[in-house]
């Protein structure tokens, strides 16, 4: 792989989010890294509660005033994103990074045409005027795929499908083709044929040389949308790499035993196997390694030390105490590890 | 529910709750046994003492701490022995009212239709009438007496509450959760109790607590007209009629009475809001 | 497959069924036929999954079948009885036979009932089933049985996650003992590691109990984990089905094999994956369906012919029942 040694468009260094609460301090993000090239892909894989969509916030600055966020470096293009005042914010969403959520209805504005709503990013960012933003809106949603743009510029959010709506939101986060774009779960809600449809204009999208960042639930969307990801337990990193790398071998038990869990539609069939337990609490996390409750190789050292995020080969992090275990074996392999010694 | 939990739960209040209520059990205290603890007649009139400020001595050698009105009545005494009435009116109004409101709104929401078609229609037909002449209308017919404000008040409120647990009834029937009973084959009665109700309730009491003023100043303008209580009874929304008259004048006439009843409904919201909590599980595990 | 001689415990005939919707401002009222003609058969102790995309229809299938909503036309066989002629009795025996869990295990539970009360209310309805001094008790081995702690019985839902949530919806369904339980994605909320749990407890408790499965999803990859037969449902219509085996292998419709090339998976990520089969456009609404074959509008075989003769479903010279003119063995992409 090349063009990965200059400086990254984003640095997320030592990322902390702290939220108060009634019940004291919980952490949902706790001493997350990692950089994202110019023009390349990164997934984050989570499930609920694991943090994923809270570090996009974090990175992106839209976490609400409870939270406190401190990082070692964050990073964007070289510029610092910590202790930014809102109006450079507003000028560095809309131009440089942008986003586009799960649920596209709730990020619309149901009052305004679909249309206008597109014309309002050049107008207010590139002060054109309106029959010109109006002209660059048709032609951004031809781009995106919408059948007949000029004809439903008039037309209003509800009218839209899910996945036209979510090809509005991608529409208007590309308006003012940003470098870098995070797309939070962006195909959950949508069928799996429309899913694919999304999917391939994102990746069109990246491939010209858009910085995509990718947070899902989906270890099949991750396949089709990321070149490299990050995998996410109870606010940490657990595993980082390429795709291509760490879905033959993981080396950390939590993603073997998600890839494990995933069903396959296609491919080679095999029975999915589940991980034991429940999703830890993150105000009451378990001591040591987060997920040492529902390991197959915990040991007692898992239960009193916190395994830290250690390059294990190369190109590859994990926060196990016995990586090279899990990624030398049998990569699901269930027990109690005894083949150590 | 056993009454340890329920005890339970009482214990557990939050503080603002415990005054309300406190404040709350002492009106009603003075409610029951106000005439006792303050030995003035509240209707004897003494042109002698007319308009005395709060503070003043009366001509008999008595005082009168909150004043005395235009008939030379003692304001306290009023205030003390009109809590009965007011009380006795709002709450039986609101019960019943609200009773038939949640009945009434139960059915039109669970079954629709017909049902419904109905009870709303009947609703609209009688909101469209202005309610306080409704109440004048009855109890025009039904003649003066606290039983008959009580009638003539519940028949012009069931509208209200029926309309905010319709609407409650309306969208928890479409749950998911009430699906799953209809198709473990749970009976209709025990839906309504179990699913139905819960979620009927927060809405209701929001409105009783704000019908239980409304309730209280529709019972001051009846006495007012002379079709609610019997004038040789006090009540505090017949004194307020009575002090509007004299408001630069003598001030303490409607503001005694008027701040109980801004304090009542204060503490009834209160105590409504800590009960909504206390009847969600949720709720009650935050708390 | 082997022919089992007894009555299927669910089979529907044409069964037709919808919900009505307001057009424009001067609410005429349409009939959006969601279920258009359905012939589908569940035997004992199989697990049959309706496969489909929001809007074709499965969930309106589902709650005609449970009864949640009147049928227009065509039958609903439950154990061989017509759901429309029962009488009260006959209506508590299908309630018993006949169970669901939904798909949202944060809505499906009433928060104000305990674990132990929403599992025993089911015997509220059928006395019969468990005497009433043996109900604590069996509210603690359902609970077991499901794997929760018997001791949580006192708990209300919000106390649960998700995915032990869910299996209190299994617990309450199993309470009554059913032939059938209609899973209506109810896996669907779930985190993958949960959702395998999930499918793992259904699995074996179908060997357990033999209790039948019509698992409604979407998702292609939990199909292949749990299904035995498969229906694939297209705008209220079943165009395509066969045993798991078949519809993997050798899906003939080109909508089944679209779907399954559209689903993501975690082999994606390999060289030789390719886009495969991506349509155009979303699927028409349900209330204004295409003439002739439904799917015509965004299928890349269709021809002046899907626009005016209706496929039906039938064998068409392959080992499993499809709803396709052209219609040919083809190896998924």
């Amino acid at each position: 792989m090349t063009a990965t040694e200059e400086a990254p468009l984003l640095t997320v260094s030592g990322l902390n989010v702290a939220i108060e609460g009634a019940a004291g301090t919980v952490q949902p993000v706790r001493d997350v890294s990692f950089t994202l090239a110019q023009g390349d892909s990164l997934a984050i894989v989570g499930e609920s509660g694991s943090g994923k969509s809270m570090t996009s916030l974090a990175v992106l600055g839209l976490l609400p005033e409870q939270a406190t966020v401190r990082a070692e470096d964050l990073r964007f293009d070289g510029a610092e994103l910590t202790g930014l005042a809102d109006p450079d914010w507003q000028q560095l969403r809309g131009e440089q990074l942008a986003m586009i959520f799960q649920d596209p209805l709730s990020a619309l504005n149901p009052a305004l045409t679909v249309g206008y709503q597109i014309a309002e990013m050049f107008r207010r960012h590139r002060g054109w005027g309106r029959s010109r933003a109006r002209q660059a809106a048709v032609e951004l949603m031809a781009q995106v795929g919408i059948p007949d743009p000029a004809a439903r510029l008039r037309d209003y959010p509800h009218q839209f499908s899910g996945g036209m709506r979510q090809r509005v939101m991608i529409a208007m986060a590309l308006a003012l083709e940003p470098r870098l774009l995070i797309a939070d779960e962006p195909t959950t809600a949508l069928d799996v044929t429309v899913q694919a449809q999304i999917l391939r204009l994102l990746r069109q999208r990246q491939r010209d040389g858009l910085a995509l960042v990718v947070i899902s639930h989906d270890l099949g969307v991750v396949a089709r949308s990321a070149r490299r990801v990050v995998v996410m337990y109870a606010g940490t990193l657990v595993e980082s790499g390429l795709v291509a790398e760490v879905y033959p071998a993981p080396a950390h038990p939590y993603t073997a035993g998600l890839l494990a869990a995933s069903p396959r539609a296609r491919g080679t069939a095999g029975s999915v196997r589940p991980i034991d337990g429940q999703p830890p609490d993150i105000s009451a996390l378990p001591a040591g390694c987060a997920f040492h409750p529902r390991c197959p190789i915990a040991r007692e050292r898992c239960t009193v030390e916190r395994p830290k995020l250690r390059v294990v080969a190369p190109g590859r992090e994990s926060a196990c105490h016995f990586a090279e275990e899990v990624l030398t074996g049998e990569p699901t392999k269930r027990g109690t590890g005894a083949a150590h010694g | 529910m056993t009454a340890a939990v329920q005890a339970r739960r009482v214990t557990r209040m939050r503080p603002r709750a415990k005054v309300a209520a406190g404040i709350l059990g002492l009106f009603l205290v003075c409610a029951a046994i106000g005439p006792l603890l303050y030995p003035y007649d509240s209707v004897a009139t003494s042109v002698a003492d007319r308009l005395l400020p709060p503070g003043s001595a009366l001509s008999e050698g008595g005082l009168a701490p909150l004043g005395t009105d235009q008939l030379g009545r003692d304001v306290l005494a009023q205030v003390l022995d009109g809590a009965r009435v007011s009380l006795l009116v709002a709450l039986a109004t609101v019960l019943i009212g609200g009773f038939a409101g949640l009945v009434l709104g139960m059915l039109a929401g669970y079954f629709r239709g017909l049902t419904d078609t109905v009870i709303s229609r009947i609703g609209d037909i009688q909101l469209a009438f202005p309610s306080i002449l409704l109440a004048i209308l009855l109890a025009g017919v039904l003649g003066p007496s606290v039983l008959n404000v009580i009638i003539a008040l519940a028949v012009t409120r069931w509208v209200i509450f029926a309309r905010v647990v319709r609407g409650s009834a309306l969208e928890t029937r479409d749950r998911e959760f009430v699906d799953s009973a209809r198709v473990l084959g749970v009976g209709h009665l025990r839906i309504m109790w179990r699913y139905i109700f819960p979620a009927c309730v927060q809405p209701l009491l929001v409105a009783a607590t704000v019908q239980i003023g409304l309730t209280m100043v529709a019972e001051a303008a009846l006495s007012f007209l002379g079709l609610g209580v019997p004038v040789d009874q006090a009540s505090w929304g017949a004194t307020i009629a009575n002090g509007r008259d004299y408001l630069s004048s003598a001030w303490w006439i409607a503001a005694v009475p008027g701040l109980a009843l801004t304090i009542v409904v204060v503490c009834v919201g209160i105590l409504g809001d800590e009960l909504r909590k206390v009847t969600d599980p949720s709720e009650r595990e935050r708390a | 497959m082997n022919q089992r001689s007894e009555e299927p415990v669910l089979r529907t005939a044409d069964l037709v069924a919808g919900y009505q919707v307001r057009r424009g401002l001067l609410g005429r009222r349409a009939e959006v036929a969601a279920v258009a003609g359905v012939n589908l058969t569940v035997r004992e102790g199989e697990t049959v999954c309706l496969v489909g995309e929001s809007g074709c229809g499965k969930s309106t299938l589902a709650r005609s079948v449970v009864g949640l909503l009147r049928p227009r036309s065509g039958t609903v066989l439950v154990a061989g009885k017509d759901t429309a002629k029962l009488d009260r009795a006959g209506r508590l025996e299908l309630r018993k036979n006949v169970q669901m869990v939904f798909q949202d295990p944060f809505a499906s539970l009433n928060p104000r009932m305990t674990a132990g009360e929403l599992i025993a209310e089911g015997w509220r309805v059928h006395p019969g089933l468990v005497a009433e001094s043996d109900r604590q008790a069996e509210v603690a081995r359902l609970l077991a049985q499901v794997g929760l702690n018997p001791k949580h019985a006192g708990r209300y839902p919000h106390q649960f996650s998700g995915g032990q949530r869910q299996r209190i919806s299994i617990a309450r369904a199993l309470a009554v003992r059913p032939r059938l339980i209609i899973c209506d994605e109810a896996v669907s909320a779930l985190d993958v590691s949960i959702q395998a749990q999930i499918l793992a407890l259904l699995a074996q408790l179908q060997e357990e109990l033999g209790i039948a499965y019509l698992f409604i999803t979407h998702d292609l990859g939990v199909v292949r984990q749990i299904a035995d037969r498969v229906a694939v449902m297209h705008l209220g219509q079943i165009v395509e089905t066969g045993t798991a085996e078949e519809i993997y292998q050798q899906p003939r419709h080109p909508y089944t094999q679209a779907l399954l090339s559209a689903a993501p998976s975690v082999d994606d990520w390999t060289d030789d994956y390719t886009e495969g089969i991506v349509l155009q456009g979303d699927t028409p609404s349900p209330a204004d369906p295409p003439s002739g074959c439904r799917f015509r509008t965004r299928c890349w075989l269709a021809e002046p012919r899907c626009a005016t003769e209706t496929p039906e479903l039938a064998e068409r010279g392959g080992p499993h029942l499809v709803a396709c003119h052209f219609a040919r063995p083809t190896v998924p992409t």
